[in-house]
């Protein structure tokens, strides 16, 4: 019955919602808005949920000491700190429990929690995406090698694709006449992606979209059951 | 033949050094190259255009911090194009973090329109947990998903909101995405099921994926690609900011790129000629 009650539950509910896209009207329109609806609330106890989960998988790497554990530390520090300012003084929009005093204000700025995000986490977080870029250069150069027709493709669509889709690109065959404008960098790059590129992105999609209709189908039909948890 | 070798085994930090100094210099000395305007951009220009004044729009901020050098110049200059153009946003956020995103933008621009008030012409309604789930909800019951404001006031106290309950008063959807949920589920919900047109602007990674939307069914009317598509628009409305200046550094680092991979591939050929001799 553990588990055969959440696999009824699962597969009314997803038959209902299947249903409800076919038709529209009462009572299966209206069901599936208030669902939707539950969804949200629940998503909202998710949150909080991750938020625990978080402090506890910490906690036990802390005690016991595992490999970088000094770092967990750090994260469950500044996840304090980050939820005590929230909480005590609020954010830009929201009041906290208690109000902010003007001489705070006036050192910071900003609300302590809007000042750590503004000036800590926003520079830190795009310093992190931003390191990208140089382990990008990097794989480039030692990726693309022209050691077959595939690759060479891959390489000469790629150096049009960079070309052409920066300032440089435009600027180097700007002179060119408008007659022969499909060799302007731009205009390659935009074929590339318009044609090649979407006919792919479009294989790409219709084989995902096919493999969520065969997963919510297992899941639906109760083959799919390890979201229920065990083996 | 040694130097070909060498090609091939070039030291990632001397790359690292490299893209570094090219992307730094720019963004002190502006070099200025020729930008052009693409035809999807555009299409995202024309229709905020051709929306009348008074018009409300949705935008909702589906990114955060990392990606922020790339989106926050398209918000910035959606909304200066927006508030010009006496449209009224409403806000919304998908990703926690969007909603701070959001309210730089605004404090940003505001500055520049005095007689912008909050609640008239802008709102910001916060952030909402569950991706396509609440798109399709405030597509149904508009109010219930988002009763409040982002500061926690009943949204009845605001005439932008006034008379909406779905997306049937909206002019048109435009979402900031840099991954999931964000454009696609826009597209999905807001085009494919209730028919709103849907513009959006994306990272550089994400608009290969993005660009199957825009097609003739004009799932997405046009996209702002990474920091081109925002230079390009800050073109359009005539106010280069952050993307027009950083367009240069990106143009030199792609450029570095390109010349590495030139240099190895030199390197492979002439080495790869050698062991086939040899053997």
């Amino acid at each position: 019955m553990k588990r055969q009650i959440p696999m009824l539950i699962t597969f009314f509910v997803g038959a209902l919602i299947i249903v409800s896209e076919f038709i529209p009207h009462k009572p299966f329109g209206n069901l599936s808005t208030s669902l939707g609806g539950w969804f949200l609330i629940i998503s909202g106890f998710a949150i909080i949920l991750g938020q625990l989960s978080l402090f506890k998988v910490n906690i036990i790497k802390i005690s016991r000491k595992a490999p970088n554990w000094p770092y967990f530390i750090i994260a469950l520090v500044s996840f304090s700190i980050m939820v005590t300012c929230g909480i005590l003084w609020g954010t830009q929009k929201q009041p906290g429990l208690i109000p902010i005093s003007d001489k705070m204000l006036n050192f910071f700025g900003y609300k302590p929690f809007d000042y750590i995000f503004k000036y800590m986490f926003e520079n830190l977080s795009a310093t992190m995406f931003s390191l990208l870029a140089f382990f990008m250069a990097s794989a480039s150069y030692r990726a693309f090698r022209a050691r077959n027709a595939e690759s060479t493709l891959l390489l000469v669509a790629a150096v049009f694709v960079m070309l052409g889709r920066t300032t440089i690109g435009s600027t180097l065959t700007c002179w060119i006449p408008e007659s022969l404008g499909f060799l302007h960098l731009p205009n390659i790059a935009s074929f590339i992606m318009k044609y090649p590129n979407t006919a792919g992105q479009r294989a790409i999609m219709i084989c995902a979209g096919f493999g969520v209709i065969g997963s919510s189908l297992r899941i639906i039909l109760g083959i799919e059951r390890s979201y229920l948890g065990g083996k | 033949m040694k130097i070909f070798e060498r090609f091939l085994h070039i030291d990632r930090r001397i790359i690292f050094v490299l893209i570094f100094i090219g992307v730094a210099l720019p963004l002190i000395w502006t070099l200025g190259f020729n930008l052009e305007v693409t035809e999807n951009v555009e299409s995202v220009y024309n229709l905020m255009e051709e929306l009348e004044p008074g018009t409300r729009i949705l935008i909702s901020f589906d990114y955060g911090p990392s990606t922020k050098p790339e989106i926050q110049p398209m918000a910035i200059a959606l909304m200066e194009q927006a508030f010009t153009n006496r449209i009224r946003i409403i806000a919304i956020a998908l990703w926690p973090m969007g909603v701070q995103m959001c309210n730089e933008a605004f404090e940003k621009v505001s500055a520049e329109y005095p007689n912008i008030e909050y609640g008239i012409d802008f709102i910001n309604l916060g952030y909402k947990v569950g991706g396509m789930v609440t798109i399709n909800h405030m597509a149904k019951d508009f109010r219930s998903t988002f009763p409040t404001d982002g500061g926690g006031n009943p949204i009845d106290e605001f005439p932008i909101m006034k008379g909406i309950k779905n997306f049937d008063k909206l002019g048109c959807v435009i979402s900031l995405s840099a991954g999931d949920p964000g454009l696609k589920q826009w597209v999905m919900i807001a085009h494919d099921t209730f028919g709103k047109p849907v513009g959006g602007g994306t990272t550089a990674v994400q608009a290969p994926i993005m660009l199957a939307y825009v097609n003739e069914q004009q799932q997405l009317i046009g996209l702002l690609g990474g920091l081109k598509g925002a230079a390009e628009y800050e073109l359009l409305i005539n106010k280069p900011g952050f993307a027009t200046k950083g367009m240069d550094a990106q143009s030199v680092a792609h450029l570095i790129i390109i010349i590495f991979i030139l240099i190895g591939n030199i390197g492979y050929f002439a080495t790869r000629k050698k062991d086939t001799m040899k053997s």
